[in-house]
C-alpha cells in the first residue's frame, strides 16, 4: 500500500489533496464535510479585513459539450467576521487533528500583520499561507497581487510573517507576472518555508453580446476577475516547473490551477508539487471528487513502484529542458492503423490546411488517408485530430544520424539531419 | 396558403412522433460530438449531399439560422427529410462513428432541428430570379415537383404546378407514417416552399385528363414529369372486392386525411413485406389493432422493409407470417371480409401442396407495389418508358425536347430525398434547355 502522506514545508496531511483557499474552504461546516469526504487538508478562504462582496460574481467559459471548462471570479476575501472563522478554524483542527488546516491570510500593514497571525497561530492550524495573488479588487487596495507582483514587497511581509509565526508560512504566489521565477526566489529570502502557485489569471471570462458588457454582469459594469479550473492548467503547470528545477530555490511547492482528476494531481507531483490544491473542481462538482483522486494516485504509484509521495515528488522535473538541448536528430513519422482507421479524413485535412501537407488520399481509392513518410515533419497534429485513440501513432525512426542538439550544433559543430517538410 | 384545410380529427392526428424532437441542449450536446470530418461518407449517402459537417458545426455554435441555411440550400425539403429520411440506410448509417462502435450523429434530429426553427422564426433565405419570360408546366404538387419549381424559381422562370388531387404535397401529405409526419406538416412545407412567390398551383386537374399534353406544351416552354406511381396493385384473387379489403396506400390516404373508425376490427392483415407493408402494420396497431399479422411470401431476410423498421414494428406487438401468400378472402356474415385464405410456400416460393391456413381479419391491407404511371406519356413520341417509369438522363432530361422527369415516376419508387435531389437536378437541366445550353 503506498504512502499518501505528505509534507509541504512542514506542514503535514494524510493525503497530498488540499482544498485550495476559496468558497469550498469558506466555513467549518464545509471544511470538516470536505474532510470526512477524504480531503488531507484545507487552506481557509483568505481572511483579512472585513470585505462586501458584489452579488453576480462568477463567470464560466464553457465550450458546446463542456460547461466550464474555464471559470473566472470577482469576489474578494472572506466576509465572515474573524471571530467566527478562528473559532470554525480552533474547532476543526481540535475535531481533525492529523488533517491540515492552513490558513490564508492577507491585509496591509505590518502591525495588521502581526495580529493576524497571532490569532491564527493561536487556533492550532498547521501553517500560513499569504495571499499575495488575489488579481482584482484587492490588488486595487495594494494587497494580493499588488504585493505578488514586487518581489522586494513580497520579501519584506514574508519575512514579518516568518519573524510572527511559530508555524510554516506558504507564499501564494501571483501568475500575473512576465517570469514567476524571481518572486518564488523573493519569497525564499523572505524566509518562507514553501510557496503555493497559482493564484488566479487575471481574465474576461467572456461579453453578453445582446448587453454589450463583460461578465459576469454586475448590473450595467463589469470588471476584470480571476481565471481558473481546468484551462489554466498548462500555465499552472509552466510555473511550478520553472521554479521547481531551478536550483537557487529548492523549496516545497503547493501545486494549484486546473487540477480536476488524479491524473491531472500525478502530473503537479511529478512537476514538483509537495501537496496539491484544489477550488474549481470542487466548485463545480463538490467535495467527494476526491474519492477518485485518492484512489487514482495510490494506483498509479502502485503500478509505477513509488511506495512514498516523497520519491515521486519533482520525477520528471529532469527532463523538462531547454529548447536548445532537445535533440534535432530524433525524428518520428505519423503510421496510420488500417484496421482502427474509420476514414473520417480528419487528419489528411489537418495536416493539408495546417501542416505539412503529407497525408493524401489512398491511391487504391479505399477511405483511408496514407501518410508520405518522406515529407512527414513528425509534428503530432494528424495524431491529435484522429478521434481514434491508437489509431494514428508518432513512430521514432532510425535515420542514422547521431543526437545533436541546436547548442551542440553551435557549439561543437554537429551534424543536422536534412530537413523535411521545407518544400 | 396553397394548401387545402385539413381536418383535425382526421384518423392520423393519433399518432405521436416517433423520434422526439431536440431541446437546444440536446441539439448542442450531440451536434459538438460531430467530427467535422473532411469529405465524409455522411454527405455522399445522402442524396441532396447536403454539407452535413457544417450545418452541425453551425448548431453547436448557436448559429441556427446559418445551419438552416446550408440545408436548404441543397435540400429545399430539408424539413420533411429531417422527419421521414430512412437515415438509419442513408446519412446515419454512414456515419464514421458507426466504424467505431460508437452511436452515429442523428444527423437526422439535428436537421429537424434547425429546420423547424426556421419555421417557427419564418426565416426566409432565398427570393426568385429575375424574370425570364418562360414557363414551366409540373405534373403532380410532390415533393420532385416542389424541389424542381423552387429551383426553376431561384432561376426565375414561371412555374404551374397541375395536381390531381384537391391536397397538395403528392405523399409527403397522403402516405408517409403519421408517427414521422402528419399532413398538416407537410402543408406547412409547401406553403414555405412556394413562399418564394411566382408558382401557381392549379389542383383538381389531372394531366391527360381535364387538361393534354397539347395544351401544356402550348401554353409552357417545358414540362417536368413528377407524377409519382399510381393506384395499388392488386392481388387478383377471389373476394378482393370485399368491404374491409384496401390497397394499403388508398388506406394509409384516408387515415391521414379523414376520420375513420376502426371499431370492431380486431384482427388485420397486411399482405406484403416491403416499406409501405412495414408502415401499414404499424399504422394498424396504432389506431387500436389488437391482432396485427404481417403476410409475406418470403423470410425474413428476404423482406425488401428496412430492417430497423420491423424491429420497431414487433416491438409494437406485430407478428409475421412468412413465406405465405393471400389465395382469398372469405366474408363474414356482415358481407365483410372475415378472414384471408393463406398458402405457405417452400424456399422456392413454390405452393406446398395442401398447407393452406385461414387468418382472421376484419382489416386487410394489401401492399405489394404501386403501378407505375408510364402509360400516361408513352404515347408522347420521344419519350421512352421502361417497366412503367420514364427514363431520364442523370439530369433528368427524357428523350422528348422539353420535357424533363424526376421522383418516383423515373426513379421507380424511393424516398422523398431522392424526389428532393432529382427534382432540383432537372430545374437545372430545364435552366439549362431553356437558356439554350442543353
Ligand atoms: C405509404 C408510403 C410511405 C412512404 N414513406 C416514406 C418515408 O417514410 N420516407 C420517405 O422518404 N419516403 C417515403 N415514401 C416514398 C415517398 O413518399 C416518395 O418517394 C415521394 O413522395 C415521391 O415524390 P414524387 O413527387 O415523385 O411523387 P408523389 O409524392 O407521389 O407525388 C406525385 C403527385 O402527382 C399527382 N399526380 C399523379 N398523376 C397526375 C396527373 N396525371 N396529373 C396531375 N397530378 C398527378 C399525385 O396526385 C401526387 O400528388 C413513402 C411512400 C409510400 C407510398
Ligand atoms: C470564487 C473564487 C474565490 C477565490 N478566493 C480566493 C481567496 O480568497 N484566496 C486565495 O488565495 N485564492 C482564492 N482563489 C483562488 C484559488 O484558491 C485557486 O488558487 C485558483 O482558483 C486555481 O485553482 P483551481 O483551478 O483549482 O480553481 C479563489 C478562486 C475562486 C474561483
Ligand atoms: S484522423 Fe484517424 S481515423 Fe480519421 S482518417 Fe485519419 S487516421 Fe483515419
Ligand atoms: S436529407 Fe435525409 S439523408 Fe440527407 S442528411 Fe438530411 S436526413 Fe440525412
Ligand atoms: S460522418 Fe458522422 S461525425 Fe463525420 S461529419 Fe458526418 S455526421 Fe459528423
Amino acid at each position: 500500500m503506498p504512502d499518501l502522506s505528505s509534507n509541504t514545508g512542514g506542514i503535514r496531511s494524510p493525503n497530498p489533496f488540499w482544498l485550495a483557499s476559496a468558497p469550498p474552504a469558506n466555513s467549518g461546516g464545509q471544511v470538516q464535510r470536505a474532510f470526512d469526504a477524504g480531503w488531507g487538508g484545507a487552506v481557509w478562504k483568505t481572511l483579512g479585513r472585513p470585505i462586501q462582496n458584489v452579488s453576480s460574481r462568477f463567470g464560466a467559459h464553457s465550450v458546446a459539450g463542456a460547461r466550464a471548462i474555464g471559470f473566472n471570479n470577482i469576489e474578494l476575501i472572506t466576509d465572515r467576521s474573524l471571530e467566527i472563522n478562528f473559532r470554525e478554524i480552533y474547532d476543526t483542527k481540535k475535531k481533525y487533528p492529523k488533517h491540515a488546516v492552513i490558513v490564508s491570510l492577507m491585509v496591509e500593514t505590518r502591525d495588521e500583520w502581526r495580529d493576524i497571525i497571532k490569532r491564527s497561530v493561536d487556533t492550532g492550524a498547521d501553517g500560513l499561507e499569504l495571499n499575495f495573488g488575489c488579481p482584482h479588487g484587492m490588488c486595487e487596495r495594494g494587497m494580493g497581487s499588488a504585493v505578488g507582483q514586487e518581489p522586494k514587497v513580497n520579501q519584506e511581509i514574508t519575512s514579518w510573517a516568518v519573524e510572527y509565526s511559530s508555524i510554516p508560512v506558504l507564499v501564494k504566489l501571483t501568475p500575473n507576472v512576465s517570469d514567476i521565477v524571481p518572486h518564488g526566489l523573493a519569497a525564499k529570502r523572505g524566509g518562507a518555508h514553501g510557496v503555493s502557485l497559482i493564484n488566479t489569471i487575471k481574465s474576461i471570462i467572456s461579453v453578453d453580446i445582446d448587453r454589450f458588457v463583460p461578465e459576469p454582469r454586475v448590473g450595467g459594469l463589469s470588471t476584470n476577475g480571476g481565471y481558473c479550473g481546468q484551462a489554466v492548467k498548462p500555465i499552472a503547470m509552466h510555473m511550478l516547473a520553472a521554479l521547481a528545477r531551478d536550483e537557487r530555490f529548492r523549496l516545497p511547492i503547493s501545486g494549484i490551477g486546473g487540477i480536476s482528476n488524479w491524473r491531472d494531481a500525478v502530473e503537479f507531483i511529478l512537476l514538483g508539487s509537495s501537496s496539491v490544491q484544489v477550488c474549481t473542481e470542487v466548485m463545480l462538482r463538490g467535495f467527494r471528487v476526491v474519492e477518485d483522486m485518492i484512489e487514482g494516485l495510490e494506483e498509479y504509484m502502485r503500478t509505477h513502484g513509488f511506495s512514498t509521495l516523497e520519491s515521486m515528488v519533482g520525477r520528471a522535473v529532469p527532463s523538462y529542458s531547454e529548447w536548445g538541448n532537445l535533440d534535432l536528430n530524433y525524428e518520428t513519422i505519423a503510421k496510420i492503423d488500417p484496421a482502427l482507421c474509420i476514414g473520417c479524413n480528419k487528419c489528411m485535412i489537418a495536416c493539408e490546411d495546417g501542416a505539412h501537407q503529407c497525408i493524401h488520399p489512398n491511391p487504391t481509392g479505399a477511405r483511408m488517408p496514407v501518410v508520405d513518410e518522406s515529407e512527414c515533419v513528425g509534428c503530432n497534429l494528424c495524431q491529435i485530430v484522429c478521434p481514434v485513440e491508437g489509431c494514428i501513432s508518432m513512430v521514432g525512426v532510425d535515420n542514422g544520424f547521431a543526437p545533436s542538439s541546436w547548442n551542440q550544433f553551435v557549439e561543437e559543430s554537429r551534424v543536422l539531419r536534412p530537413k523535411k517538410g521545407a518544400h | 396558403m396553397v394548401s387545402t384545410p385539413l381536418d383535425p380529427d382526421r384518423a392520423e392526428s393519433v399518432f405521436a412522433d416517433f423520434k422526439g424532437e431536440y431541446t437546444r441542449e440536446q441539439a448542442t450536446l450531440e451536434a459538438s460530438r460531430c467530427l467535422y470530418c473532411s469529405d465524409p461518407p455522411c454527405v455522399k449517402a445522402c442524396p441532396t449531399h447536403i454539407d452535413i459537417p457544417q450545418f452541425i458545426r453551425k448548431i453547436a455554435t448557436g448559429n441556427v439560422k446559418g445551419s438552416a441555411r446550408t440545408i436548404f440550400d441543397a435540400n429545399i425539403l430539408g424539413m420533411s427529410c429531417a422527419r421521414v429520411c430512412p437515415v438509419e440506410t442513408l446519412c446515419v448509417g454512414d456515419c464514421v462513428y458507426n466504424l467505431m462502435h460508437v452511436p452515429p450523429i442523428q444527423i437526422g434530429k439535428l436537421q429537424r432541428y434547425a429546420t423547424d426553427r426556421a419555421y417557427a422564426e419564418q426565416w426566409r433565405f432565398f427570393e426568385a430570379g429575375a424574370d425570364t419570360g418562360k414557363t414551366v408546366a409540373l405534373l403532380g404538387a410532390g415533393p420532385a415537383s416542389l424541389a424542381c419549381a423552387h429551383e426553376l424559381r431561384r432561376r426565375g422562370h414561371g412555374c404551374t404546378v397541375y395536381e390531381k388531387r384537391p391536397v397538395v404535397g403528392g405523399l409527403n401529405s397522403t402516405g408517409v407514417a403519421p408517427y414521422k409526419m402528419k399532413a398538416d406538416r407537410a402543408a406547412d412545407e409547401v406553403d414555405w416552399v412556394l413562399g418564394i412567390g411566382g408558382v401557381e398551383v392549379v389542383t383538381g386537374v389531372e394531366v391527360g385528363e381535364q387538361v393534354s399534353f397539347q395544351e401544356l406544351e402550348a401554353r409552357h416552354d417545358a414540362v417536368f414529369l413528377g407524377m409519382g406511381l399510381g393506384p395499388d396493385t392488386r392481388l387478383r384473387v377471389p373476394g378482393e372486392d370485399l368491404p374491409g379489403v384496401h390497397g394499403a396506400v388508398d388506406f394509409i390516404e384516408e387515415m391521414k386525411l379523414t376520420k375513420m373508425s376502426l371499431a370492431g376490427v380486431r384482427h388485420a392483415v397486411v399482405v406484403g413485406g416491403g416499406n409501405t407493408a412495414l408502415d401499414a402494420v404499424r399504422e394498424a396497431r396504432g389506431l387500436g389493432v389488437t391482432d396485427v399479422v404481417m403476410l409475406y411470401r418470403g423470410d425474413e431476410a428476404a423482406m425488401s422493409g428496412y430492417h430497423h423498421e420491423w424491429a420497431a414494428a414487433r416491438v409494437e406487438g406485430v407478428r409475421a407470417e412468412w413465406r405465405a401468400v393471400a389465395v382469398g378472402f372469405e366474408a363474414g356474415a356482415d358481407g365483410r371480409v372475415a378472414g384471408v385464405l393463406c398458402q405457405r410456400l417452400d424456399e422456392k416460393r413454390q405452393p406446398i401442396a395442401g398447407d393452406t391456413f385461414t387468418l382472421p381479419a376484419e382489416l386487410v391491407l394489401v401492399a405489394i407495389g404501386q403501378s407505375k404511371l408510364g402509360a400516361l406519356v408513352q404515347s408522347l413520341a420521344g419519350i421512352e418508358v421502361h417497366h412503367g417509369r420514364v427514363v431520364a438522363d442523370e439530369r433528368g432530361a427524357t428523350g422528348r425536347k422539353g420535357y424533363f422527369a424526376g421522383g418516383d415516376c423515373r426513379n421507380g419508387g424511393k424516398e422523398v430525398v431522392n424526389a428532393a435531389a432529382e427534382g432540383k437536378a432537372a430545374a437545372q437541366a430545364i435552366h439549362a434547355y431553356l437558356t439554350g445550353g442543353l
